[in-house]
């Protein structure tokens, strides 16, 4: 336990493992990206989810739109991005490897804060919504922004657009994904381990326990709020416009929209993990990224099916998650200290906050 | 776009037609925004499979419409234990059998999942039921396909005056749903089930105390809900179309048409469903087909923007 609890040896060997990874097993290397991508969806739904008590359906929205932002740039600094989608195509881009990387580097940060800003006119439609309503709208946008730009022909509508193809071999292609991916998952990792380690943290905790007490404490409570979704959105649209141009194809409804798929894997990853924890989303996502890929192939059409039941269980039987549980089985190596006398009566404290819950 | 704006006001007779064709649709919308409402209403369970019930009912009437051979054997062996071929059942006929499979199948869903996230946080509820239209839409596409279905009514359809058409099976079903939704409400009023469902709704703790059976009365309301979403989808699959993955298009229309009338306000539910087919498909025709769907989730946006608008001005007069 000490030993894990060294950060060296831990961030040392996770270091470690990643770099070894796509060398050791080249096949695989497409799949340890999207691995990243995966942390990086749990860490950020985990902000609000977890940490917020904010229940997104909808966090995939900014994946999309950072996708679909970084297209725009990339095609848009050398072609006329109509003419090139109407083409649908037939214009090949050729474009020499400073141009490519001019406009891969724009077209992220251009998502990145672009994201930035659709979270703050977001948030200011969605966070006067409480609980249920919340998830239930989030959910909607996501939808309908699929929707719609599978009906925008500027972008391609719903047959999707190519971008422009990386200069150089396809095993350099999948080698420079990956280090980007996985840089990028580490930097969310340790922003927000940096975030919830301060005044934010504990702000936005407070936003969990009770939001009327945190306001009436004097919290900002819908500054901290839209900071947070922000925050999210950032790396969730970075995320996705590294993602967008691995695949290489772009297409509103399975790839950038994908609200059924990656948008519900978000949350069943945190659910997985233990959410409100640092490392519960990692270990998640781990988990659902492994037995994802291991058993998914061997399903034959019936993974949906279980993907649900996955949920259901989930959902109803261990909320807690892997985190929680440990949490819960063995609270004195996270520094909790259980009073017996208290544990002995604490049956009656309960009960109070489980009725309050009910009559909501 | 503005080409079709510019022909409703050319031939007025079309907005004739997308006015009846919005309230047959609407009235089945309402009646599964009913059975939602009653549900949220009774035991705080925001349910997110609703449509995926409908959808349900409907393939279950379309099955029943045609001759099927079932045959259930022992595989490796040339032994069949069921070798069958159904009758063909008209639609109509088959919704009190839809009904009662629904009801059971409902009374098995609350068993199973829904039992155990009563009381739970808001979000497991509708997270659990997120799983469920998962697994529901899977299984129906697993065992009925991917193509869209209609079952068919084998109704003529009559003109109005030349441009206006109305199928004999919207009017009959625009009844139907009529008749179904005057059976629930008699049944809530004077029923013994009906008063102890609103006895609970009101008060669980003080309807326990009186010698209601709550947990008995959550799985009857559930049942009892899913059953009315069968019998909406045996509409929906004789008037419209049917397809496995419709179903969280016609939660979120429950969802927009609960939200914008209320609770317990069964005059708005049925004017906000009636509105809401009207404006799809009035949607469905000034901006294509392919914004359709965008219209019925734009609005939810829309209503929650506007329920928002409300509340904030109501929490400033409090302030």
């Amino acid at each position: 336990m000490n030993l894990v609890r060294n950060p060296v040896v831990l961030y040392g060997g996770i270091l470690a493992a990643s770099v070894a990874a796509p060398l050791v097993f080249p096949d695989y290397t497409f799949q340890f990206t999207v691995l990243w991508v995966m942390i990086l969806f749990a860490l950020t739904w985990d902000m609000l989810g977890g940490q917020m008590g904010y229940n997104s359906l909808g966090n995939i929205f900014f994946f999309g739109a950072g996708m679909y932002i970084c297209a725009i740039i990339q095609i848009g600094l050398y072609y006329d991005v109509a003419e090139y989608t109407a083409a649908s195509g037939e214009i090949k881009v050729d474009i020499s490897a400073p141009e490519y990387f001019t406009g891969l580097a724009l077209g992220v940060i251009a998502a990145a804060l672009l994201n930035t800003v659709f979270a703050a006119i977001f948030g200011w439609i969605v966070f006067g919504l409480r609980g249920p309503y919340f998830a239930i709208g989030t959910l909607g946008v996501a939808l309908a922004a699929g929707e719609l730009t599978g009906a925008w022909q500027y972008v391609g509508g719903g047959g999707g657009v190519a971008l422009p193809v990386y200069p150089g071999e396809p095993d350099e292609r999948a080698l420079f994904f990956y280090g980007l991916c996985f840089i990028m998952a580490a930097i969310t990792f340790f922003t927000l381990k940096k975030v919830y380690s301060g005044r934010f943290g504990l702000a936005i905790n407070a936003i969990r326990d009770d939001e009327a007490k945190a306001e009436g404490m004097g919290i900002h409570t819908n500054r901290y709020k839209t900071i947070g979704w922000a925050i999210s959105a950032f790396f969730l649209g970075i995320s996705g416009a590294l993602f967008g141009n691995m695949i290489g194809f772009i297409e509103p409804l399975e790839v950038a929209f994908p609200t059924v798929t990656f948008g519900i894997f978000m949350v069943v990853m945190c659910l997985l993990g233990g959410k409100g924890t640092l490392w519960g989303p990692v270990i998640g996502a781990t988990l659902f990224h492994a037995f994802k890929e291991v058993t998914w192939t061997y399903m034959l059409g019936w993974q949906w099916v279980a993907l649900g039941a996955l949920i259901i269980i989930l959902v109803v039987f261990f909320q807690q998650g892997v985190v929680g549980w440990i949490q819960e089985k063995w609270p004195e190596k996270f520094g909790i200290v259980v009073d017996d006398k208290l544990a002995a009566t604490g049956p009656e404290l309960d009960d109070r906050p489980r009725h309050s819950e009910a009559a909501q | 776009m503005l080409d079709n704006i510019g022909l409703l006001f050319q031939a007025p007779l079309l907005n004739v037609q997308l006015l009846l064709d919005g309230i047959f649709v609407g009235a089945i919308f309402a009646l599964a925004a009913y059975g939602l409402a009653l549900v949220w209403g009774v035991m705080n369970v925001k349910n997110l499979a609703q449509g995926d019930f409908v959808i349900t009912g409907g393939y279950l009437a379309w099955w029943l419409s045609k001759p099927r051979h079932v045959e259930i054997g022992i595989p490796g062996t040339g032994i069949k234990l069921v070798d069958w071929v159904t009758p063909a059942i008209h639609p109509i006929l088959s919704m009190p059998l839809v009904i009662v499979v629904m009801f059971g199948f409902g009374w098995l869903v609350y068993v199973t999942v829904i039992r155990r996230v009563i009381g739970r946080d808001l979000f497991t509820s509708l997270l659990a039921t997120f799983g469920l239209a998962l697994v529901m839409a899977q299984l129906l596409n697993q065992m009925f396909g991917p193509e869209v279905q209609v079952a068919e009514s084998g109704f003529d359809i009559h003109s109005l005056g030349g441009l206006v058409t109305v199928a004999t099976i919207k009017f009959v079903s625009l009844c139907l749903a009529a008749v179904l939704a005057a059976l629930v409400v008699v049944f809530m009023k004077y029923s013994r089930m009906g008063q102890a469902i609103r006895a609970t709704a009101q008060d669980p703790r003080a309807a326990k105390v009186m010698g209601v059976d709550t947990d008995r009365v959550y799985a009857f309301t559930f049942s009892l809900n899913s059953a009315i979403c069968g019998a909406a989808g045996v509409l929906i699959s004789m008037i419209w179309v049917i397809q496995p993955f419709f179903g969280i298009a016609h939660s979120i229309r429950s969802f927009v048409i609960v939200t914008a009338a209320g609770l317990g306000n069964l005059p708005g539910v049925i004017m906000a469903g009636l509105g809401l087919g009207v404006a799809e498909l009035y949607a469905g025709f000034t901006f294509g087909a392919e914004l359709q769907q965008f219209t019925v989730v734009g609005m939810l946006v829309a209503v929650l923007v506007w329920r928002q608008i409300q509340y904030s001005r109501h929490r400033q007069a409090v302030q």
